[in-house]
């Protein structure tokens, strides 16, 4: 009996308590930096597409939502040629993000990207695409990488050792 | 003509001003719910979000109409007419101000009880009318849980027809003009007050209807204006018993400087939002343990209350 009353005033006490609501549309909640939002593709230093086309992020994607194709240009560089990400079945939960091992794919603290028709949620190549390097400014894949593309050859990577010829390697 | 005329326009306005109110009240509760919660609650929809019921009332219009295929029809559809219907002949004997009332009856507050114990037709008959395993259990709940409070209900309140020594609700309140009968009838209050609680089927005792276990209850198979009736039947009950434990317990109109209709109106309201409080802060107890609380405490401190008045009465009468 004493509890109950008890309980009643404290229910009561919580009207002179601040409110924990977010008035959404005028007042946004603070994001972590790390949040998980929209999907957005990103470039390296000199401007140009990290991916590689490699499906990584297609085929560890749970919900299946990233199609994407791959192609070569003249440089010998891998690129997709589409790349399309189906928002309406994205749960955003950033495997992607973790598989892209040229830290292309990522995801930002934007959520705001509600439509009226559904198939304004699939987004292209285009829209993806930002003109920066996201969360790694520094990170260059094809600088770093050992493949060879047109203008630097093997072993002419950064921290990158002068290619080995095994057969030379005597005891 | 004019004596016609004044009646016609009391009759009018306690019938809109009721059902105002409790179409207003599900407003309150929300906002009062939210405010204990620490949260804002209904805010968007006209100033302070009053217009929300207004919404909410053309979108209920707009639902379809629909009797489920096995359901019981002629009742299925009375049912809900029959809680709003009794709630609103209950208070035709409410005493709002002097002059304001609908029927100054001799037996008001039988009549009142009366109607309270037809009210439960309305549960009972949609639980067994929509003809599934839930409403019929929220049905049956609501028939013995309302009956066995509809007893000491009564009970509880000849206390205070002892000391007024009328039935009749106007007769009632102005015996209250030295002393509200809060105090001589302090345990009549505390019994009604939760056998009201009950009788409204309100939160800490809304069994028949339990969200959690029972999906609704009684109503479950409702939609529509059908649903919407049991609602605003429920809130109606709320101002019922609100404006009732007023009328016979805190001096109904009586009050200083402010008109007896405002008196009356803020004593009710502070009421209500204390039946929403005892909803926002306490859990519903067992079925068992809500009937062992009726029948082995509540009972006999009403006949305790009633017969220790009447010893009193009768002691000062010689």
């Amino acid at each position: 009996m004493f509890s109950l009353i008890r309980s009643a005033w404290i229910v009561l006490l919580h009207a002179f308590r601040p409110r924990e609501t977010f008035q959404y549309p005028e007042q946004k909640a603070p994001l972590p930096p790390r949040y998980r939002g929209r999907i957005i593709l990103s470039r390296d230093p000199d401007g140009r597409e990290r991916c590689v086309a490699c499906y990584l992020c297609s085929a560890v994607c749970p919900v299946d939502c990233i199609a994407l194709q791959a192609a070569e240009d003249e440089d010998g560089r891998r690129y997709p040629a589409f790349f399309r990400i189906n928002f309406s079945r994205c749960i955003f939960c950033g495997f992607c993000e973790e598989a892209c091992p040229t830290c292309a794919i990522q995801l930002t603290p934007d959520y705001e990207m509600g439509e009226y028709v559904r198939q304004n949620l699939v987004y292209e190549k285009e829209d993806l695409l930002i003109d920066g390097p996201g969360k790694y400014p520094e990170y260059n894949f094809y600088r770093t990488a050992g493949l060879a593309i047109r203008g630097k050859d093997k072993g002419q990577g950064e921290n990158e050792a002068p290619p080995v010829d095994v057969r030379s390697l005597m005891p | 003509m004019t004596e016609i005329f004044r009646s016609l326009a009391v009759v009018a306005g306690v019938l809109l001003g009721v059902l105002g109110l409790s179409a207003w009240l599900i407003w309150l509760e929300r906002r009062l719910l939210a405010l204990w919660q620490d949260r804002y609650g209904p805010n968007r929809v006209g100033p302070f979000g009053l217009l929300q019921v207004v919404a909410d009332m053309i979108k209920i219009f707009f639902k379809q109409d629909w009797v489920p295929p096995f359901a019981d029809r002629p009742v299925f559809v009375v049912a809900p007419a029959v809680g709003i219907v009794t709630g609103l002949a209950a208070f035709g004997v409410v005493p709002i101000a002097p002059g304001i009332q609908v029927a100054d009856l001799n037996v008001g507050l039988l009549f009142f009880l009366a109607m309270s114990a037809l009210a439960v037709y309305g549960v009972v008959l949609g639980g067994w009318a929509s003809n599934s395993k839930y409403s019929l259990l929220g049905g049956i709940r609501a028939a013995a849980q309302m009956l066995s409070y509809e007893v000491f209900m009564g009970l509880s309140l000849m206390g205070v027809v002892l000391l007024a020594g009328s039935f009749s609700l106007r007769e009632i309140v102005a015996a209250q003009t030295d002393r509200w009968f809060c105090l001589p009838q302090a345990l009549g209050f505390a019994v009604f007050f939760i056998a009201g609680l009950a009788e409204a089927h309100r939160l800490p005792f809304d069994l028949p209807e339990a969200e959690s276990e029972l999906v609704a209850g009684y109503h479950s198979e409702y939609s529509g204006m059908k649903f919407g009736m049991f609602f605003v039947g429920e809130y109606i009950g709320i101002t019922l018993i609100s404006a009732m434990i007023v009328t016979l317990f805190f001096g109904g109109w009586l009050g200083p400087v402010l008109p007896p209709v405002a008196w009356f109106l803020i004593k009710t309201l502070i009421f209500i939002c204390g039946f929403i409080l005892l909803r926002a802060a306490l859990p519903r107890p067992r079925y068992d343990q809500l009937m062992s609380l009726g029948w082995k405490v509540l009972f006999p401190l009403a006949l305790l209350n009633l017969i220790v008045t009447g010893a009193v009465v009768l002691a000062r009468g010689q």
